[in-house]
């Protein structure tokens, strides 16, 4: 048998598979039937045109790779930035935006913290509100405008994997966005973070 | 999660753990000791040797270790563990004994009314560091404010300052609705209203213009800033004598806010600290203004 594995390299590939896939399976399988991870917390919906090209400006600029978007249920965390996130906060996320790394704060509950004035400012120049920010300065963001001609088919997408957009949303994805720059959709989207769930503390 | 998947979960997990163990067991006993395997690949041979002991044993004890840790935390489908314990839960704990131990720190201060609250020393390096944490993105470290962001260590007071004007500032935040005057007003308006508010704060100003802008102002500007230019707290229509600007106080600037408007906006913080934190801060955004 050892032999037959060992001088079978085809078997041998599928056979390491095997052995190796058990973990996932039964942590990944049972989890895409939960309630937990499908079902949205009170209030959610799915993303506005304006709100859904911010987050593409939040992927372009690579905002998640020094913000997180997940608060652990540990308590100096949630001291800090609010209740933990729940997975109902973001069934509608595709991909979802959780990061790894934390360079700058986690933005899961940043919505209504600031005010856009603020936001304005720091995306201009993160130094002249944060004296001691590393973060980059973001001045495209401010001449440049939404593109809109793939705004609906970006609504088409998601729609496509099961986030419940109308017919009626799609057709009217791009109304009233002329004009909106690309700040103003980042801001709109960094707004509404994590706003469904308040804790005090 | 249904049985199935709960099943799914354990056979899977439990299932895993047998053939490993059996597939160690099976492996132990070697069949021609002392000699090769019979393998060869370019020359190198590989002798048939039982498995170093304290591996063997190591293993059979981590083994262990996952029963012992299936069995005393959730991990296998439904069964909750004996502990029962859940990340929620083990927060819950914590969060409740830093109330037990915290609490008490911050409620100590609740009777006491703000004015007095502002010169305990102690209480004030609470409010400090709740400052620091809440506030001085925008309000700066010290309470200096940056452009756009008030100042709060000099004497003017956007939206008032006795503690309940302030109490409701930090509760429930602050909207400022200065309209853009650039499609009401044309151009030579706008620079004469420029002129009188230059007037008002007592710089030199184009007297004939400020002449013609003061009569634009009585009719646009004195409902919220007050015929006399000094403000109205209860609309947070900033003092326009006092040459303190949240906006800049240059011609330009002022003219840049009277065509465009200004809607500066502080959030409230009721939704995320609660009343004891609050007063203590109202306390400390008091003190700022009396260094």
């Amino acid at each position: 048998m050892n032999e037959l594995i060992e001088k079978n390299l085809g078997l041998l590939i599928a056979l390491t598979i095997v052995a190796v896939s058990f973990g996932g399976a039964v942590e990944i399988i049972p989890l895409m039937s939960q309630r937990i991870v499908q079902e949205p917390v009170e209030g959610l919906v799915p993303y506005a045109p304006i709100v859904l090209e911010g987050r593409d400006i939040y992927i372009r600029e690579g905002c998640n790779t020094c913000h997180s978007q997940k608060i652990r249920p540990l308590r100096a965390e949630v001291e800090r930035y609010g209740h933990y996130s729940v997975s109902g906060e973001q069934v509608y996320d595709h991909p979802h935006l959780w990061g790894s790394k934390r360079t700058g704060p986690d933005l899961a509950r940043v919505g209504g913290l600031y005010s856009d004035d603020w936001h304005y400012a720091h995306l201009l120049d993160p130094r002249s509100v944060v004296p001691g920010s590393n973060m980059p300065s973001y001045p495209w963001l401010f001449s440049t405008q939404l593109k809109l001609d793939v705004t609906p088919r970006k609504l088409r997408a998601l729609q496509r994997i099961g986030v419940p957009y109308s017919e009626e949303d799609i057709a009217d994805a791009a109304q009233g966005l002329e004009g909106v720059t690309e700040a103003q959709a980042l801001v709109a989207y960094l707004q509404q973070l994590g706003t469904l769930i308040t804790e005090r503390r | 999660m249904s049985t199935g998947f709960s099943l799914f979960v354990i056979l899977g997990t439990l299932g895993t753990l047998v053939v490993i163990t059996a597939l160690l067991l099976l492996n132990r006993k070697v069949t021609n000791p002392g000699q090769t395997t019979g393998h060869e690949f370019d020359g190198i041979e590989e002798y048939d040797n039982p498995l170093p002991a304290w591996w063997f044993w190591g293993f059979l004890l981590s083994i262990a270790f996952a029963l012992g840790y299936l069995i005393y935390y959730p991990g296998l489908g439904n069964f909750k563990g004996l502990s029962g314990w859940t990340s929620a839960g083990q927060l819950a704990q914590q969060q409740a004994e830093a109330e037990e131990r915290y609490g008490p720190v911050f409620a100590q201060y609740r009777e006491i009314p703000v004015h007095e609250l502002a010169t305990i020393p102690a209480a004030m390096r609470m409010g400090q560091r709740l400052f620091a944490n809440n506030c001085a993105q925008c309000h700066g470290s010290a309470g200096t404010g940056a452009p756009g962001f008030p100042n709060l260590t000099d004497n003017e007071w956007q939206w008032g300052n006795s503690a309940e004007q302030i109490a409701q500032t930090l509760n429930n935040g602050r909207q400022a609705v200065m309209p853009a005057w650039s499609g009401v007003v044309n151009a030579i308006g706008i620079r004469n209203l420029t002129e009188y508010v230059m007037q008002l704060s007592g710089r030199e100003a184009v007297s004939d213009q400020a002449q013609a802008g003061q009569q634009e102002y009585n009719r646009l500007c004195a409902a919220c800033h007050g015929a006399d230019g000094s403000g109205q707290p209860m609309l947070g229509a900033p003092d326009l004598t006092n040459n303190i600007w949240l906006y800049g106080g240059s011609r330009e600037q002022i003219t840049d806010v009277l065509r465009h408007g200004r809607n500066g906006q502080m959030p409230g913080f009721a939704g995320r600290l609660d009343e004891n934190r609050l007063h203590i801060l109202n306390a400390y955004v008091q003190s700022l203004s009396t260094q």
